[in-house]
């Protein structure tokens, strides 16, 4: 597992980490139940602070991601699947909100838009 | 027991310097950097919480346990790097194994020679024709050898080059993988403490300035940089010092984000604790 952590970026630490690991979890590369690495493992290997990473566990632990079972360890959590599909439903949905914005603005037709979406979709 | 460290007012007078109702708190499984330029206190407050030197007020448990009191069982369990060297001169590591397993009921010479394997200490040489580097080495091999709970090193970094710095900070983050051990560390070189220390706190002057998380110093701290123009227009009770220089204003804020949405400044860098250690040493209010 890659998690890449910049000390000169403007985003904290933990939020760096809790946003590379919530893409894993939703891109699946991470898979419900599996074992991450202990808080102070992580802080090791990453060269940072212990409450660094506990941070980051406590924020994924929040939005549902993983849960923490004492003494055993963090593990990716199956129950809120839904909930990510839902979040990630809402992002798309903004994003489309915006694209049509910028289309109404300049006189780009829904047909176009579709067909747009149909081009990059199908490439994927 | 939740502190590995306990300091409650803890005072010590000396002609010209006082330590002044010092607190610290360290909680069990951290790691705590200890900062301040040389005089501050630094060395003096660690000698008070070891007995080592009579103090004027005050209260310090380790593993909650009045240190004054119970000093013989707490040392067991504490691995300790001072700067004025505890080891004969003429001594190599085979004699300070000797010497050390009448010191400590724990002592455990398997690690002990591991360690000194490890940082590829001459066992030939004598103590005296060690580099400082070298010399560094052998007390944090000694301090770490009867497995302690609690390391207290002062400056042990120091005269190190980079790479032994490093491998010294290695070593600090393996002892704390387990989570009953806590560090307690002081170091001028501030950069060192940044990445692995689980809270700073900040010395100045027999005084503690802070004692913050790593992460709320180096996250929600800032440093502004503005003319005197603008600078002018920040009222004084929203940043906590300033440093006027040739070209610019620097001014220390500890609450970047709604900062920046009251004054709409250009410039706010991410401040190193060095940054933020000057400008409250060598700013005004």
């Amino acid at each position: 597992m890659d998690i890449i952590i910049s000390n000169s970026s403007n985003t904290p630490i933990y939020e760096q980490i809790k946003e590379q690991i919530k893409n894993k979890i939703i891109s699946n590369e991470l898979k419900t139940g599996e074992l991450l690495p202990s808080i102070r493992t992580l802080a090791r290997d990453l060269r940072i602070s212990v409450i660094t990473t506990k941070n980051a566990y406590e924020e994924l632990e929040r939005e549902g991601y993983v849960e923490t079972i004492p003494a055993k360890g963090t593990y990716v959590s199956n129950k809120n699947i839904e909930l990510i599909r839902e979040e990630q439903l809402q992002k798309v949905e903004h994003l489309i909100d915006t694209a049509v914005s910028v289309a109404k603005i300049s006189n780009i037709s829904k047909q176009e838009i579709q067909d747009m979406v149909d081009i990059i979709y199908g490439e994927d | 027991m939740k502190n590995a460290i306990e300091v409650r007012k803890l005072c010590k007078n000396y002609k010209g310097f006082q330590l002044k109702d010092v607190d610290i708190i360290l909680p069990k499984g951290m790691i705590m950097g200890f900062i301040g330029e040389n005089g501050a206190g630094k060395t003096t407050t660690i000698k008070a919480m070891l007995n080592i030197i009579h103090t004027d007020g005050g209260e310090v448990k380790i593993f909650g346990m009045n240190v004054k009191e119970n000093e013989k069982k707490i040392k067991e369990d504490i691995g300790v790097v001072l700067d004025d060297s505890f080891l004969s001169e003429y001594f190599n590591v085979i004699d300070v194994n000797q010497f050390m397993k009448h010191m400590y009921n724990n002592w455990d010479e398997e690690l002990y020679f591991k360690y000194v394997d490890r940082f590829q200490l001459d066992k030939k040489k004598k103590v005296k024709e060690y580099s400082s580097g070298m010399k560094m080495k052998l007390k944090i091999a000694v301090a770490l050898s009867h497995h302690p709970k609690l390391l207290i090193l002062d400056e042990p970094t120091s005269g190190l080059d980079p790479v032994a710095r490093n491998e010294i900070l290695d070593i600090f983050q393996d002892f704390i993988q387990d989570e009953e051990h806590s560090i307690f560390v002081s170091s001028h070189i501030t950069s060192d403490l940044e990445h692995i220390a689980d809270y700073i706190t900040f010395i100045n002057d027999g005084k503690i300035v802070f004692t913050e998380t790593r992460d709320k110093l180096l996250e929600t701290y800032g440093i502004v940089k503005c003319s005197e123009e603008d600078f002018k227009k920040i009222d004084k009770k929203d940043f906590i010092k300033y440093k006027k220089n040739r070209y610019e204003y620097e001014i220390l804020i500890d609450n970047k984000v709604e900062f920046q949405k009251k004054y709409h400044v250009e410039i706010i860098d991410k401040p190193t604790i060095e940054n933020i250690m000057l400008i409250y040493i060598k700013g005004e209010k």
